[in-house]
């Protein structure tokens, strides 16, 4: 079954076609980052009309690619939440209008649904149950899959998420936006032990919860005090130390919630599952304690659409199909 | 008024006392810097609702709708350039449903104000110590 896929949630507006859920025939992605960096974040205004420029011709050109015509296809899918509501629209409404025009289904896809999918796509032994946590700069939550569309979310963040935590970090050390990579990069040169910061702790309640916001305050009023007293911020040993930080709080909880599950298989997905320093503590953490990591190639973890075609394949086994009525939606739960 | 805090729990018990006697339909204009304790004044401002849900940053989703006796929309414009994209985010339509709306970074958009909105600024006076200023609306 070959499904033409479209993901706009974000930054990315891409097409893809993926069949049965585990080949990717064609991953096309055109990157609004650039076009974002000047304003140091996400401009939904921007985001949402240059969306609508590119998917049409990204959705030929992954039929190109793919070596196939519109007739080949089986089912449309698009991202469906949660997201920038009016980029989202635009992955929905195309999707929609080409699911009608071809005949075919039409299969709505949580985008972190998605995310967790780009295993599949990198790992064709993978299946479920396993553990996975989802990291992103919207969304932080370790999620229990039990099947390819049963799963419950174990935890999440309380206030910012990882991948917040260090762009909103990236900015007060200058590093521009987004700030995940420059962070990453800089943390290499840097002694993690640097700076004392504080490892976000949620006491109260589920334990598999985190929190974010008092690192990133913490890193504020480092770089604060440094300016107030003029004396020289360590960049690259701040930068390392938060990494550290960011990554002892994911690891610990992850690997605790694997064991408590019983789970022999641990995965992760997002954009932050780039971090080289979270998934070097992954691999350490995994190999100790006898258990697999998967961690799928830094391509397959940012936004795409192959990871959507994915996840969509088991959507629609599931009889998750929708009609010409299908919203979009800002928030949605997993 | 301005009150000062010396934690976060204290900074969220401002918020619900806040939020406790605001009329439905009320704008919260709240400004402040980085880690200032916005979105901690806003999860206060939900309890004090009545709401029950986890309350977290809006920063990527630009907008948290939660429900309640009286709605709860929390936007966050941290990500926004101008008060030209209010329009994408459907600003107008959240304006015109009645609920209680509480803006992070609405320096970002001063376009979106009429000059009835209650504004809540924050300044960082210490690690833990908050100066919090609320202009208008009911006293807490
Ligand atoms: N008096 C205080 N009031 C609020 N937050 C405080 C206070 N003292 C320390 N903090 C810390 O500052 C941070 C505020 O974070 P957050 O509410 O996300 O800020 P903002 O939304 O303004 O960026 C939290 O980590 C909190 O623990
Ligand atoms: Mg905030």
């Amino acid at each position: 079954m070959k499904i033409l896929a479209f993901e706009s949630s974000c930054d990315e507006t891409a097409a893809a076609v993926v069949e049965d859920g585990r080949k990717v025939l064609a991953d096309e992605i055109f990157s609004q980052v650039a076009l974002h960096e000047i304003y140091g974040g996400v401009v939904p205004e921007i985001a949402a009309r240059s969306h609508l420029e590119v998917i049409s011709l990204l959705a030929d050109r992954a039929l190109q690619k793919a070596g196939i015509s519109r007739g080949d296809i089986d089912a449309v899918a698009c991202t469906y939440a949660p997201g920038l509501i009016g980029a989202v629209l635009v992955g929905v409404n195309f999707a929609k209008s080409a699911a009608l025009a071809l005949g075919v289904p039409l299969i709505p896809v949580h985008h972190i649904r998605g995310h967790i999918a780009a295993n599949y796509l990198a790992f064709p032994e993978l299946e479920p149950p396993f553990l996975c946590l989802a990291i992103s700069g919207g969304n932080t939550m370790l999620v229990d899959v039990r099947s390819y569309t049963d799963m419950r979310v174990l935890g999440r963040t309380r206030d910012d998420a990882a991948g917040e935590c260090f762009d909103k970090s990236a900015r007060v050390m200058g590093l521009g936006y987004p700030g995940g990579k420059p962070i990453d990069d800089l943390s290499k040169q840097g002694d993690d032990k640097a700076y004392d910061l504080p490892r976000p702790a949620v006491n109260d309640g589920n334990p598999y919860d985190m929190s974010f916001s008092g690192l990133k305050t913490a890193v504020v009023n480092i770089v604060h005090h440094a300016e107030q007293t003029g004396e020289e911020l360590d960049k690259a040993g701040l930068a390392a130390s938060l990494c550290r930080a960011v990554s002892e709080s994911l690891v610990s909880r992850t690997m605790a919630a694997a064991e408590a599950l019983g789970y022999a298989h641990v995965a992760v997905a997002g954009g932050v599952a780039a971090n080289s320093r979270i998934r070097a503590d992954f691999e350490s953490a995994c190999q100790k304690a006898g258990k697999t990591l998967y961690v799928p190639p830094l391509r397959l973890c940012g936004d795409n659409g192959a990871m959507i075609g994915a996840q969509a394949y088991y959507e629609f086994l599931a009889g998750h199909t929708a009609g010409s009525d299908l919203n979009a939606y800002a928030t949605m739960e997993l | 008024m301005t009150y000062t805090t010396h934690s976060e729990k204290e900074t969220e018990d401002l918020g619900a006392r806040f939020a406790a006697n605001l009329p439905a339909g009320a704008v919260v204009a709240l400004y402040g810097d980085l880690g200032c304790g916005k979105t901690a004044f806003v999860r206060g401002m939900a309890r004090g609702m009545g709401i029950d849900c986890a309350v977290t940053s809006p920063t990527f989703t630009i907008v948290n709708e939660y429900d309640g006796p009286r709605p709860l929309f929390h936007f966050d414009m941290y990500r926004l350039g101008s008060a030209d994209e209010l329009f994408d985010i459907g600003w107008e339509d959240y304006l015109a449903r009645g609920g209680v709306c509480s803006v992070e970074w609405s320096e970002n958009v001063p376009g979106a104000f009429e000059g009835d909105e209650i504004a809540v600024r924050f300044e960082k006076t210490g690690d833990n110590d908050r100066k919090i200023t609320i202009e208008g609306g009911p006293l807490c």
